[in-house]
């Protein structure tokens, strides 16, 4: 199967220092895929990149047939295929959470009420939240608000989602409902790349996992490379975890 | 003394209404005229942004005793007639866009960039982050600020009375001049002032209260 996402050789600065050096990945259709490294090894801009939150500075990225890095990208079409979930949230929080979920379905897909209502709580069904619909996101816990956020992005049918340390904010009984939640995604077949600190989440759900460090991909393959580390990088990273 | 008679005091409400009427005109006006400043200097290019902070820096550093006669002898000289009401409308909204304006591009830049990055992200184009999203944010913040200004807008409309508009502040100075009981005249247009300006206080902090026990 042809890659959903492929990325060339991308390198990036941030004024003098090198956030990223010379990464390459693909993701196959289907896949999950775990990004992990220490905090400025660069996985969030990699992952940014994706979805031109970021740019990069040499290298070229091809995401759901979009040319990413090239000059005719039509960034709108990107983000209707592309869905990203920010650890922050990020909700709008004069809307309640169904008003959150049918903006996008109503203002760029042009879905008629009744139709972005059904899937609004379709979405919220998944993430088990359709008893919550008519509250505003400050009446919900971290985790909560993180589901709907899910079901947000989910309610524009994406065919890649982004997970931007989605659960780098809770404690671990919200995690774990977060968690649940992007395993049941995975099951679906969604596919998923996700920057992540629980690594146990990453060995469980994950096809592939990719070690960043310095900027660079330092080691990449299935999730068993956590069990055995080919590099002392790695295995001092996992080992920490621990 | 005791000159103060039924006509004078039909005067003084006269001049209160044209007070509350220059009032209206000027938040109406400079409120248009602030939305495009705020909206100019918060996300237009960047040419458009210098001439926008050069045009608050401009006003604010004008004394509305100036604009208000450059509006009204100024214009003429340059062969357009206006009416007092024009000029004085004119002047207090430009005046006014100008401060505005400036309030209002920190309550649109004070909604976290996350808000619109996350709205980006759901592919909404320009106008509908800034509609949907950013806006409504922005105004729950701005409400308390601008209605406080209001009472500074009331105030301010007394210096139309240096370009011959008859308001509030102008109908007690003519009246003193018939009745010489200056004491009696200006305590009642100062409870006047105080009868319009007061509730807009009380409003202003009222809300202000509301907000900040909502975003707690």
């Amino acid at each position: 199967m042809s890659p959903i996402v492929e990325i060339d050789n991308i390198s990036k600065c941030f004024g003098s220092t090198r956030v990223l050096e010379g990464v390459s990945f693909t993701v196959r259709k289907g896949s999950v895929v775990a990004i992990i490294g220490q905090s400025g090894s660069g996985k969030s801009t990699a992952l940014r990149c994706i979805d031109r939150l970021e740019t990069v500075d040499s290298g070229h990225i091809k995401v759901c047939g979009h040319d990413v890095t090239g000059p005719g990208l039509d960034l709108h079409q990107l983000r209707r295929d592309v869905g990203i979930v920010f650890q922050s949230y990020n909700l709008f929080p004069h809307l309640t959470v169904l008003q959150n979920i049918m903006l996008a379905p109503r203002l760029v897909q042009k879905a008629r009420k009744p139709q972005a209502h059904e899937t609004a709580m379709a979405v919220l069904n998944q993430v088990g939240l359709a008893d919550k619909a008519d509250h505003y996101p400050s009446q919900l816990s971290g985790g909560q608000q993180q589901r709907v956020a899910i079901a947000r992005s989910l309610a524009m049918s994406p065919q890649l989602m982004l997970f931007d340390e989605v659960t780098s904010a809770l404690d671990p009984q919200l995690t774990g409902e977060v968690l649940r939640v992007m395993e049941r995604l995975a099951a679906d077949g969604m596919t998923m790349i996700l920057v992540t600190h629980e690594m146990a989440f990453a060995r469980k759900v994950a096809d592939e996992v990719i070690f960043m460090h310095r900027g660079r991909v330092w080691e990449h393959g299935p999730a068993s490379i956590l069990d055995a580390p080919a590099t002392t990088e790695l295995r001092d990273f996992v080992g920490n975890g621990l | 003394m005791g000159f103060l008679n039924a006509a004078h005091l039909r005067f003084l409400f006269d001049g209160l209404l044209w007070t509350v009427g220059l009032s209206l005109l000027a938040f109406v006006g400079g409120g248009l005229l602030g939305f495009a400043v705020a909206l100019g200097s918060s996300y237009g290019p960047r040419g458009s942004r210098l001439l926008v902070s050069l045009y608050i820096k401009l006003i604010q550093g004008t004394p509305l005793l100036v604009l208000l006669p450059l509006a009204y002898f100024g214009l003429p000289a340059l062969g357009l007639d206006v009416a007092p009401l024009a000029a004085a409308a004119m002047a207090l909204s430009i005046y006014v866009s100008a401060y505005l304006g400036e309030i209002w591009r920190g309550c649109i830049e004070s909604v976290p960039r996350t808000q619109a990055e996350a709205a980006e992200c759901l592919a909404l184009r320009w106008h509908q982050r800034v509609w949907h999203v950013i806006l409504p944010q922005a105004i729950k913040i701005a409400t308390p600020p601008t209605v406080g200004f209001m009472v500074q807008i009331v105030k301010n409309t007394s210096l139309a009375s240096a370009i011959g508009f008859v308001e509030l502040a102008r109908a007690g100075q003519i009246i003193n001049n018939s009745t010489f009981e200056p004491f009696v005249i200006f305590v009642i247009v100062a409870a006047l002032y105080f009868v319009l300006c007061y509730p807009l206080s009380v409003l202003s902090r009222r809300l202000e209260r509301k907000f900040h026990v909502a975003h707690r």
